[in-house]
């Protein structure tokens, strides 16, 4: 996710003053910030135009929130290469600015082009864009993944575990009348010996009752 | 304006002055031939393109205006 930024910028002087004059702009008293100046690349095309390459150091000021957070990057210095085409025949400059560290913490890059002012020959307008981005938001997606897929696996494991547990509490449930069914029937069983024991007792007692009464009659 | 090489700071200013004159009286007028400062400028650039190595500044291999760039697996 970039950040863009986009605007305009007038400087009331000619175009080549303000050309000669983005050579001389450092130091100012709005460039404290800017530590060392360096062009590592110049050349003149077959077409008259300049190529030139400028290395910049600045100080890497940052928020305290952000010193603690990134507690690395507050000892280094931040390196800005900025290239530019100077056209003098079509009178523009075209100028590509962007940091080459702390790139994984934050990129910022600038395009801008430098032309005659459209309402004023005797002015020139900046056009300027800029792009902001940051790699950590690729880690906060990356920690939003990661936690989804870690929840997903669990969701099988609950709904796993379930199952698990309904089955075995199923599955217990006829094993346990067969237990009863012995138990009863052993009761059971119990109660007929003793039904029959007492029959038969009782039977004796008839039949000797029986033998007692005849050998009265006789 | 200093240099990120301090010994070059000198050279640097110097090869500046030079370049300055030429940029605005000859270059923008549309003469790009003839630069005077190629000396000056070879003897500043042999001084801070050691300097650049010495700091290890990831300056190699970046196409210029950043166009493919390839972002440098040091940057801090």
């Amino acid at each position: 996710m970039v950040k863009y930024f986009l605007g305009q910028s007038v400087l009331r002087s000619s175009w080549d003053q303000v050309f000669a004059a983005f050579w001389q702009r450092y130091p100012n008293p709005y460039s404290k910030h800017v530590l060392t100046e360096d062009i590592v690349h110049r050349e003149v095309t077959p077409d008259q135009k300049l190529l030139s390459r400028r290395l910049l150091t600045k100080t890497n000021r940052m928020p305290r929130w952000a010193e603690r957070l990134f507690p690395a990057n507050v000892a280094h210095s931040v390196y800005i290469l900025e290239d530019s085409i100077v056209d003098p025949q079509n009178q523009t400059m075209t100028t590509f600015t962007w940091n080459i560290n702390h790139a994984r913490l934050m990129v910022v890059e600038e395009r801008c082009v430098y032309c005659v002012n459209s309402d004023n020959s005797g002015w020139t307008e900046i056009h300027r864009e800029a792009w902001v981005s940051s790699s950590l938001f690729g880690v906060s997606r990356a920690v939003q993944e990661f936690g989804l897929a870690r929840f997903k696996s669990n969701v099988t494991k609950t709904m796993k575990g379930f199952e698990y547990i309904l089955a075995k509490l199923q599955g217990e449930a006829p094993s346990k009348t067969l237990v009863e069914t012995a138990k009863e029937a052993k009761e059971k069983a119990k109660e007929t010996a003793l039904a029959a024991t007492e029959k038969a007792k009782d039977l004796a007692n008839k039949a000797a009752t029986k033998q007692q009464q005849q050998q009265q009659f006789v | 304006m200093n240099s990120v090489g301090e010994a070059c700071t000198d050279m640097k200013r110097e090869y500046d002055q030079c370049f300055n004159r030429w940029f605005a009286e000859k270059f923008l007028k549309g003469d790009g031939s003839g630069d005077p400062c190629t000396d000056l400028f070879k003897r500043y650039q042999q001084c801070v393109q050691k300097a650049i190595k010495e700091k290890e500044i990831p300056i190699e291999g970046l196409e210029f205006m950043g166009h493919g760039k390839e972002k440098s697996e040091n940057s801090s």
